[in-house]
């Protein structure tokens, strides 16, 4: 495409290197923010390096975080003897969403993909093993919420044999029919796995 | 309509035996092809959609009316540039074009089927996944998983080669993950290879004369290893190649006859022979399958056989277990004498350079 400007054309570059905006979208953007008032582009740019220079991942869960610690890690109103493990930050957000659980997090930053470039050693799974390992560790029990996909499952059978000589309980968030679901319409796999993963009525 | 070099094109095809006779060159395997893409969604040339179209045109179809046991069906596939693939039945889209595959099979016996003789264990693999994943569906399943744990398989040894580091319990869960579906994917070959040896050598012996004799042996390394054994024991040599040395991805079929190892030994006509009788012996695996027989298409057979057996070769297709079946040939006349010899109930069609003629009922 040819633009009217090279500074139009530089800032579709870089806008369109986001996920899921393409180029079209990106010159809708630019053009937007020039019809704009000054300030609210600089109040743009300023929140982004503000969000680059001043954001930090927990010492502890790898969460994102505005201290060192983060605010969920500090709290004693969560129970430290939990700790779920999940691949990112959206996944936290998500279960903090149901106010179902009060426990800690490990966030690995990912799940193990050689063909992406990711093998154990590139998540933060020492750092799980440490936590645990720690001398006075109070974590009892790990619950592993990987996404339930070929990956998501190795990167939870890779964990369980790491720790599998540690005093935790390792627990796997349940799979199966969504709430609202039609038996009918569940896929072969997911039925099958709710099948086997049945739990007691009461 | 624009496919290949025919720019519009009508035919009905009532009879069971139908012969197409024309020059090189005229558009006798386009119109075996056209066929061949309704059935399979796909061109057994062109790798892409696009090259199908008729130069100069930005757009083809193809309408096909198929008839098994009074029900009749239609099936229309367009293809334009830029545009996504249109594939329908009865007017009625697909969730996924792939659903289509296996519905209104054809068997294809074509000059490239040498390749099968010729190329690597690769294509042979293909051919026999191919006819194994038309009947049993829970073999796709099993081969896609296989393939996606080897492809993380090779990735890591390349990953522990750039970091220098080996982290064994990681390699150990896709030898786990591959030996679980690999595991699955061995026995069904074997399995279909011992329900497809006495078929093959029953096409085999009606093609050929009794005495001859044609081989087809599954060769695995699994036959001598278990799956995560032997996995386990190349590991070093994985290691320094980056790549996974032992499993069902390096499978292969080996063909022989009489005299030894086909692809060496075989002249071109026994070469053809045994893969004509594979293609027959894939007809009975579909019909037995599927209650029905596949359309049958024949391109160029008559090359490099010699007589007797094409001979042998018409009155089995045109046994009335047979279905419909497409005969290519660039000699008329050779195909004239055959026809009037054994008496065959056909029709034959005349292609001329991107027309074709209903010239003679026999
Ligand atoms: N996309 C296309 N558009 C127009 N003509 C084509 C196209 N692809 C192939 N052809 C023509 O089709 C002819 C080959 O037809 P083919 O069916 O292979 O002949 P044969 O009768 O020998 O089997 C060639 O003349 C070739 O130029
Ligand atoms: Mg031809
Ligand atoms: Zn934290």
């Amino acid at each position: 495409m040819d633009y009217p400007s090279k500074l139009i054309e530089e800032a579709v570059a870089q806008i369109s290197k986001l996920p899921g905006i393409g180029k079209k979208t990106a010159l809708r953007l630019v053009l937007h923010l020039i019809r704009e008032k000054e300030e609210s582009t600089f109040a743009l740019t300023e929140a982004l390096n503000k969000l680059r220079s001043g954001i930090q991942f927990c010492s502890q869960c790898h969460n994102i975080s505005d201290a060192e610690v983060c605010s969920i890690c500090v709290s004693h109103k969560r129970d430290r003897s939990t700790v779920c493990v999940v691949e990112n930050t959206n996944d936290v957000m998500a279960i903090e969403n149901t106010s179902q659980y009060r426990g800690l997090y490990h966030v690995l930053g990912g799940v193990i993909s050689p063909i992406n470039g990711i093998g154990p050693s590139e998540l933060k799974i020492e750092s799980l093993l440490n936590r645990l390992n720690h001398g006075q560790s109070e974590v009892k029990e790990l619950i592993l919420a990987l996404s339930p996909t070929m990956e998501g499952d190795t990167t939870s059978f890779y964990i369980h044999r790491r720790i599998k000589d540690f005093p935790v309980k390792v627990s796997v968030i349940a799979r199966g029919i969504p709430v609202g679901g039609d038996l009918e319409y569940a896929d072969e796999i997911t039925l099958g796995r709710s099948i086997i993963g049945r739990t007691l009525f009461n | 309509m624009n496919f290949k070099n025919y720019e519009e094109l009508a035919l009905e095809f009532p009879s069971r035996i139908n012969f197409l006779l024309g020059l090189n060159g005229s558009g006798k395997t386009n119109l075996l092809e056209a066929i061949y893409y309704l059935s399979t969604t796909k061109s057994f040339s062109n790798s892409s959609d696009t090259q199908n179209i008729r130069y100069g045109a930005d757009y083809f179809f193809i309408r096909g009316f198929f008839t098994n046991t009074n029900k009749r069906s239609e099936v229309f596939c367009q293809i334009q540039s830029g545009r996504k693939k249109v594939f329908q039945e009865n007017s009625r889209d697909y969730e996924k074009i792939s659903d289509h595959i296996g519905k209104y099979p054809v068997v294809l016996i074509s000059p490239l089927d040498v390749d099968l003789v010729k190329e690597s264990s690769e294509a042979r693999r293909k051919f026999f996944d191919q006819m194994i994943a038309q009947i049993d569906h829970s073999y796709l399943n099993a081969l896609l998983e296989y393939h996606h744990a080897l492809k993380q398989r090779n990735a890591l040894l390349k990953l522990f080669a750039e970091n220098n580091s080996i982290d064994y319990d990681i390699i150990d869960l896709y030898d786990q993950q591959m030996a679980r579906s690999g595991g699955v994917i061995y026995q069904k070959r074997k399995a279909f290879v011992a329900e497809f040896l006495p078929i093959f050598n029953a096409s085999y012996n009606l093609l050929v004369d009794n005495r001859e004799e044609a081989t087809l042996a599954y060769a695995s390394e699994l036959e001598s290893a278990e799956f995560e054994a032997g996995l386990k024991s190349s590991i070093k040599k994985d290691l320094i190649l980056q790549r996974t040395t032992f499993g069902v991805h390096r499978d292969d079929y080996v063909f022989g006859f009489a005299h030894g190892e086909l692809k060496r030994l075989g002249s071109q006509g026994q070469q053809k022979s045994f893969l004509v009788a594979i293609k027959l012996a894939q007809v009975e695996v579909i019909k037995s399958h599927l209650g029905f027989s596949p359309i049958l298409l024949l391109d160029d057979i008559f090359d490099k056989l010699d007589d007797t057996r094409i001979a042998r070769l018409l009155r089995i297709i045109s046994g009335a277990d047979y279905g419909q079946s497409f005969i290519t040939d660039a000699g008329p006349e050779r195909t004239q004498a055959m026809v009037n010899e054994l008496e065959i109930d056909c029709d034959i069609f005349s292609v001329e350079k991107g027309s074709i003629q209903f010239s003679s009922i026999k």
